[in-house]
């Protein structure tokens, strides 16, 4: 589903990213794990092209995405992105956040597309709060709407960037319930993440990222248990 | 006499409420109609700006922009008003349509300022939510960043309308009646200062204290941190 072939991000002088390979399949759940400004979020934003990669190139569904001709447009409605930061819209409901943007680009009846974000609500548990604003949610509901706005766009990849490293203890739980969920349902998903037990528990391949590469792939097992590399058991050492 | 008498004599007995009614209308069309033109002109400077930053292709367009915002700010409005009336538009004789399209290209120097202050203030993080939802920039723009701005810069917004409604009181130096033009010819034909002038001053307090007040009701409409406790 994406090709990631020798992708290359430098800031300035820096060199972030230093040619990543990996192919993501329909149905993988790919955890990506490492220590802070390793270029995990880089990684995944360079996925949607939310950061343009200065090589390599990444191909998605046979498009390659940084072709100048590409719509990108038309490619992101397809991948979902769940931020740290949740990123719901403050000046809308919630109701409003999930449908504004299916029916701007799908067409979608306003009808259809409120019938659909009260599904995905429900299954969030959060049917009865459509009307309030994001402010009276917290954190941990907050990123569960998040993620039912981008599903409401049914894609066929989700993004997440640390999606519980935002909250409160207690509300990090709720959140990676929802994406459990969401792996047994067939999503195929890509999560940055600090959440050890959940990489182990749900992916079913882990990719460590360190200074800019992938310096150790394989199965949650291969790399929790059967670690290879020096970087990823002292890594692990220190999170575990 | 006493200045109600008077007040009466000339406004009512003599008629003169009728002109002062007549600048009244004019200085609020040429207000509002400067405000829209303004805010239009204003937003698009601040957008095109917002979105130049990092957008080479973009650089003549901004480039004309800064150009707009320095002669404007640095240019009296009297002066800009006198050259559009004598000068740009020496055939026309319509001082109302001059003066509000003068006010607005002139309010709409400040406004980009004031719009590209709230684009800057809204997180970077909804623009990316945005776009990474399939939006393009300018759905986002419209959809998520504007509204938002809009909302922050609401206070400052209504503080450039007051300064507009006072700033149109020298429309009169290009024959357009406006308030301050009606009062000081009821003075001339009168002679007496005290009543129209007294009247004038109180009518420009009156409307800029109600639209005090009406700001205070929409900031409370809109607040983007919509802290309501649910009834
Ligand atoms: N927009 C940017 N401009 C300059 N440097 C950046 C930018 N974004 C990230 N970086 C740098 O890239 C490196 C990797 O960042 P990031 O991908 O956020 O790491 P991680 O998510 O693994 O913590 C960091 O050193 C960071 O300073
Ligand atoms: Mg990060």
């Amino acid at each position: 589903m994406i090709d990631v072939v020798n992708l290359e991000k430098h800031f300035g002088g820096e060199n972030v990213l230093n040619g990543i390979n990996v192919t993501i399949n329909k149905g993988d759940v790919v955890c990506v794990i490492g220590p802070s400004g390793s270029g995990k979020s880089t990684f995944l934003r360079c996925l949607n092209m939310l950061e343009k990669p200065t090589g390599g190139s990444i191909i998605f569904e046979g498009d390659n995405l940084m072709d100048k001709h590409i719509d990108l447009n038309a490619h992101r409605q397809k991948m979902g992105m769940v931020f740290q930061q949740f990123n719901l819209f403050p000046h809308m409901t919630i109701m409003e956040n999930l449908t504004t943007a299916p029916m701007m680009l799908k067409k979608m009846s306003k009808d259809d597309a409120q019938k659909k974000a009260l599904e995905l609500l429900e299954r969030v548990g959060l049917a009865d709060r459509a009307s309030d604003r994001p402010s009276q949610l917290s954190g941990g509901q907050q990123q569960r709407v998040a993620i039912c706005r981008a599903l409401c766009m049914e894609p066929d990849v989700m993004l997440f960037d640390e999606p519980t490293s935002a909250l409160d203890p207690e509300m990090v739980g709720e959140v990676l319930d929802v994406m459990k969920e969401l792996a047994k349902a067939g999503m195929t998903m890509v999560v940055v993440t600090h959440e050890m037990g959940f990489a182990r528990e749900v992916s079913n391949r882990v990719i460590f990222l360190d200074d800019g590469v992938i310096a150790e792939e394989g199965t949650p097992d291969e790399i929790f248990n059967h670690p290879q590399s020096e970087r990823l058991q002292s890594f692990l050492a220190k999170v575990l | 006499m006493s200045f109600f008498t008077k007040f009466q004599e000339i406004f009512i007995e003599k008629g003169y409420y009728n002109l002062m009614l007549e600048g009244f209308k004019n200085t609020l069309i040429i207000t509002l109609g400067a405000l829209v033109i303004g805010l239009v002109i204003g937003t698009i400077v601040a957008v095109i700006k917002y979105f130049g930053e990092d957008s080479k292709p973009m650089k003549p367009l901004v480039w004309l922009c800064d150009l707009y915002t320095t002669v404007v700010r640095g240019i009296p409005v009297v002066v800009l008003l006198l050259i559009f009336f004598f000068v740009v538009f020496a055939k026309s004789s319509n001082g109302i349509a001059i003066a509000t399209l003068t006010f607005g290209i002139n309010s709409g120097a400040y406004m980009a300022e004031l719009v590209r202050s709230g684009l800057n203030a809204v997180n970077i993080g909804q623009m990316e939510a945005g776009r990474s939802l399939g939006m393009s920039k300018m759905q986002t723009m419209r959809k998520i960043i504007l509204p938002q701005a809009i909302r922050y810069i609401l206070p400052a917004i209504f503080n450039e309308l007051i300064a507009l409604l006072k700033e149109t009181s020298v429309a009169g130096y290009v024959t357009v009646v406006d308030l301050t033009r009606a009062g000081n010819l009821v003075r001339n034909n009168t002679y007496n200062a005290v009543v129209p002038l007294t009247l004038v001053a109180v009518v420009y307090l009156v409307l800029v204290i109600l639209l005090t007040r009406l700001l205070k009701v929409l900031e409370r409409r809109l607040s983007v941190n919509d802290r309501r406790r649910k009834s």
